[in-house]
């Protein structure tokens, strides 16, 4: 058998951080909260680093509700254009050199989002993890669950729809 | 809360609404009407200019809070237990984004509030939003179902 020779791992790993570094750095306002994301393989988890400047209830004090649910949303929307794009990226259809701001696809528009609120968000750093139920070729639908000290305990949920950009119309 | 100083000093208390510059603009009898100006830092999609969903849903849940909050009946802090945001469309880049919040019904326990988010065309709004929000302090009896 005439296997072709491995990719070396540090050329993976930079290809799919560098692709995943640019679509976070396309969404400013998931920079001005502070949003990261960890990678294992194609598995994104968010991460929430907590600041004072996140707080909604000063007396708790407690992370403010709307930064709960955009923490979600961002989530949510990187997941599903990370799941856009990677086998592209994989099948190295995607110039590492030219993924930055001005050559990724087009970020999927949300149509609704809900939040389930389970518990106040308490004043230290929250992750977040999101699950395509669907992702037709027009409309996905997207679960998040987010947590802080214990995984199993949910802090808040989410279901959000979305409209899946075209794949060949300007990216 | 019909002191407007005293309804911006409870936008002002709130670290995060603070940040995105909110300003309570009329606030009273289940009603609250808060708006944030537009800022690069807040865009959703560079490409476009857009405001991010998240930030317009950060207006919304504030707006739905003061709208709880001003209601009759005493409520004396209130969180959120739900809330759905619908977006109708872009938000105009550069275009300051107002929230209005009507607490249309409260039991001793819940609120329930609807929302809607303009842009500075008054036609379409750019996203709805309903909720259901916990209501703290009100004494038993005070405004049953």
């Amino acid at each position: 058998m005439n296997r072709p020779k491995p990719e070396p791992v540090q050329a993976v790993k930079q290809r799919r951080d560098a692709a995943l570094l640019a679509l976070i750095d396309g969404i400013p306002y998931a920079q001005y909260l502070g949003v990261r994301f960890d990678r294992r393989g194609d598995e994104l988890t968010a991460v929430l680093p907590f600041n004072e400047s996140l707080v909604g209830n000063p007396f708790l004090p407690a992370i403010h509700g709307g930064v709960t649910s955009a923490f979600l949303e961002i989530t949510a929307i990187i997941e599903l254009s990370w799941s856009l794009l990677w086998d592209e990226m994989e099948a190295g259809k995607l110039d590492p050199a030219a993924v930055d701001r001005e050559h990724l696809p087009r970020l999927p528009k949300t149509i609704d989002f809900t939040v389930d609120y389970l518990r106040s968000g308490l004043p230290r750093d929250a992750y977040a993890r999101a699950r395509i139920n669907r992702s037709g070729r027009r409309y996905a639908s997207v679960h998040v669950e987010a947590w802080q000290d214990n995984r199993a305990r949910l802090f808040a949920q989410a279901t959000g729809h979305f409209l899946v950009p075209g794949r060949n119309n300007g990216g | 809360m019909t002191d407007p100083s005293a309804a911006q000093r409870f936008i002002e208390a709130i670290p995060h609404s603070r940040a995105l510059g909110m300003v309570l603009e009329a606030v009273g009898d289940g009603h609250a009407r808060i708006s944030m100006a537009w800022d690069e830092r807040f865009v959703g999609d560079p490409a476009t200019g857009v405001i991010s969903g998240g930030a317009v849903s950060a207006l919304l849940d504030t707006c739905c809070g003061a709208a709880v909050l001003s209601d009759a009946g005493g409520a004396t802090g209130t969180a959120t237990l739900d809330l759905r945001i619908d977006y109708m469309r872009a938000a105009r880049p550069g275009q300051r984004i107002t929230a209005r919040a009507e607490c249309y019904h409260s039991t001793r326990t819940v609120a329930f509030v609807r929302a809607t988010a303009h842009d500075e065309d008054e036609g379409l709004p750019v996203a709805t939003a309903a909720g259901a929000f916990t209501i703290e302090g009100r004494s038993n009896g005070e405004k049953a179902t």
